[in-house]
């Protein structure tokens, strides 16, 4: 079969499907150790991240992760496979992923997607700095 | 899995009757209609009873009819076509009459000729249903004004426009400014969504220009006409050969042109779909509305029974289009994120719809063979979908 992936760059690659029809870690955490919404009804994705933090060793990792999310299927598919990129990922780790992270680990994003939908790099980070902030009152 | 098809006012299946009319003028009746040979006389004929046929349905004479590729050719040549030919050179920029929920091929026509010095553009607003008020056509006329384009059917919401009213109105105006030596405004429909749903005898409406396209009522895509009024000028974009009375040049595509013409006689024969259509939408509208959060969009009373419009709150277009389509069943959105473009539909926006809520945008429309197992169906599946995608959004 020829190659046209590059020709539907419009479209969503399979992976963005499979995502957004079985999206990973959906729901929330009672009692999360952090917390954030990214986005806001207006640009149409909202996206609402949880965090459990755990230790290994010496090391603050994120034990649990889920999210909800209102939007398109690429708002949809992104939440979920950060939740998949991070889970289980050392916080430090964890507030290193980006969006072209994400997109690569979906088999690509329309380029009109990237911009406007993409907001689960920063949903993480947020919620792993609500985290730290939550902590260092609590100190 | 079933496919159920509720995007008719995006294309339509070729009626395979349309199919079979087109297939000789493929394989055996191939023939060049300018050429004098009998294949050539054939195609010929082919072409001219098409373009009678469409004339009738019209209400109009065989002259006043072009074929075109498509609507926004059609519409492409309308606009700049006439004022491309109206006083060239004048100072006096011609003036363009037309409405905010215009479909692209009109926005854009116009912002190109404003761009290009070429014209001036006033564009009307509309209320909450999307319905362009007659009085304000008539208010926005100025002595410099030549066309005036409002389109017969909202495509994404299905209002329907009042065109009728906008062509006695500037029939009546034309009369007053020919005593005060003033020049004609000409008046443009674009009824792409209105062929076999409404009225669209050019003398009853009092247009001067009309397209429209072939795909929305199962002929291929790839066909259209243009309707201009005889003593309307219109100077040909497509130069070339003296084809189409010289107003666009290029071999007829007459296996497309056959096509257009067999679609129009089963539409002719069919004048109880509109009526089926309206049960179904009445089914549909209910079956939809009966989810709570949700909003009917467009007019109430004064829509086509092929095109319904909601609002569904707490779930994306697009996601709901993809959920749907799923489960088979094949809709549309007018979702920033369907669009390809950034923020969402300029017609929702236009009717006070807030971004918010227009996110939420999904369009069913009906076509000849839909059923009311489609709708069950989709009052089956729908609400699950709605659910789904509600309990997955954050509570704010």
């Amino acid at each position: 079969m020829k190659n046209t992936d590059n020709l539907f760059n419009q479209l969503y690659s399979k992976k963005v499907m499979e995502h957004f029809k079985n999206p990973k870690n959906m729901g929330e955490i009672k009692g999360a150790d952090g917390v954030a919404i990214v986005g806001n009804p207006v640009c149409g994705d909202v996206m609402k991240f949880y965090i459990k933090v755990g230790k290994s060793g010496n090391e603050e990792i994120l034990s649990d992760v889920k999210f909800q999310t209102l939007g398109c299927g690429a708002a949809i598919a992104t939440s979920s496979m950060v939740t998949m990129l991070v889970k289980g990922k050392p916080l430090k780790e964890a507030e290193k992923v980006t969006k072209k992270v994400i997109a690569d680990a979906l088999g690509g994003l329309p380029p009109v997607k990237m911009h406007c939908s993409v907001l689960a790099d920063e949903g993480i980070k947020k919620a792993i700095k609500n985290y730290r902030q939550k902590s260092s009152k609590n100190s | 899995m079933k496919t159920v098809y509720l995007d008719s006012a995006a294309t339509t299946p070729v009626d395979s009757e349309v199919f079979l009319a087109m297939k000789p003028y493929f394989l055996t009746r191939f023939g060049n209609a300018s050429e004098p040979h009998l294949l050539g006389q054939q195609s010929r004929r082919a072409i001219e009873e098409v373009r009678s046929t469409i004339a009738e349905f019209l209400g109009a004479s065989g002259k006043e009819i072009v074929f075109t590729s498509c609507a926004t050719e059609s519409i492409n040549l309308a606009h700049k076509g006439l004022i491309e030919c109206l006083n060239p050179g004048s100072k006096v920029k011609p003036h363009i009459i037309t409405s905010v929920i215009e479909h692209k091929a009109v926005l854009e026509t116009c912002r190109h000729l404003k761009t290009l010095g070429r014209a001036d553009v006033t564009y009307l607003s509309v209320d909450e249903f999307g319905r362009v008020n007659s009085g304000d056509v008539l208010n926005a006329i100025r002595p410099e004004t030549c066309l005036v384009s409002i389109m017969y059917v909202n495509n994404e919401v299905g209002t329907i426009q009042p065109i009728k009213e906008i062509g006695d109105l500037v029939r009546k105006e034309n009369k007053k400014r020919k005593e005060r030596g003033l020049a004609k405004v000409y008046f443009h429909t674009d009824a792409t969504q209105a062929i076999g749903h409404l009225d669209c005898r050019v003398e009853y409406l009092g247009v001067d220009l009309l397209s429209f396209t072939g795909h929305k009522f199962n002929a291929p895509k790839g066909i259209g006409a243009l309707y201009i009024r005889a003593g309307t000028p219109v100077l040909r974009q497509q130069d070339g050969g003296g084809q189409e009375f010289g107003i666009r040049a290029g071999t007829e595509n007459v296996p497309y042109i056959v096509g257009l013409g067999k679609a129009f006689e089963i539409l002719k024969k069919r004048n109880e779909t509109s009526k089926k259509l309206k049960i179904l939408q009445e089914k549909l509208i209910y079956a939809v509305l009966n989810i709570p959060r949700t909003k009917l969009v467009g007019h109430p009373k004064e829509r086509v029974p092929h095109i319904s419009s909601f609002i569904i709150e707490g779930a994306e277009g697009e996601s709901v289009v993809l959920c749907l389509s799923d489960k088979g069943i094949i809709a549309s959105s007018g979702s920033a994120c369907t669009s390809g473009i950034a923020g969402p539909s300029h017609v929702l926006n236009a009717m006070g719809i807030s971004p918010e809520l227009s996110h939420g945008s999904v369009r069913f429309s009906l076509g000849k063979d839909t059923t009311v197992d489609d709708i069950r169906y989709l009052a089956k599946v729908l609400p699950q979908i709605v659910e789904k995608l509600r309990r997955m959004s954050p509570k704010l």
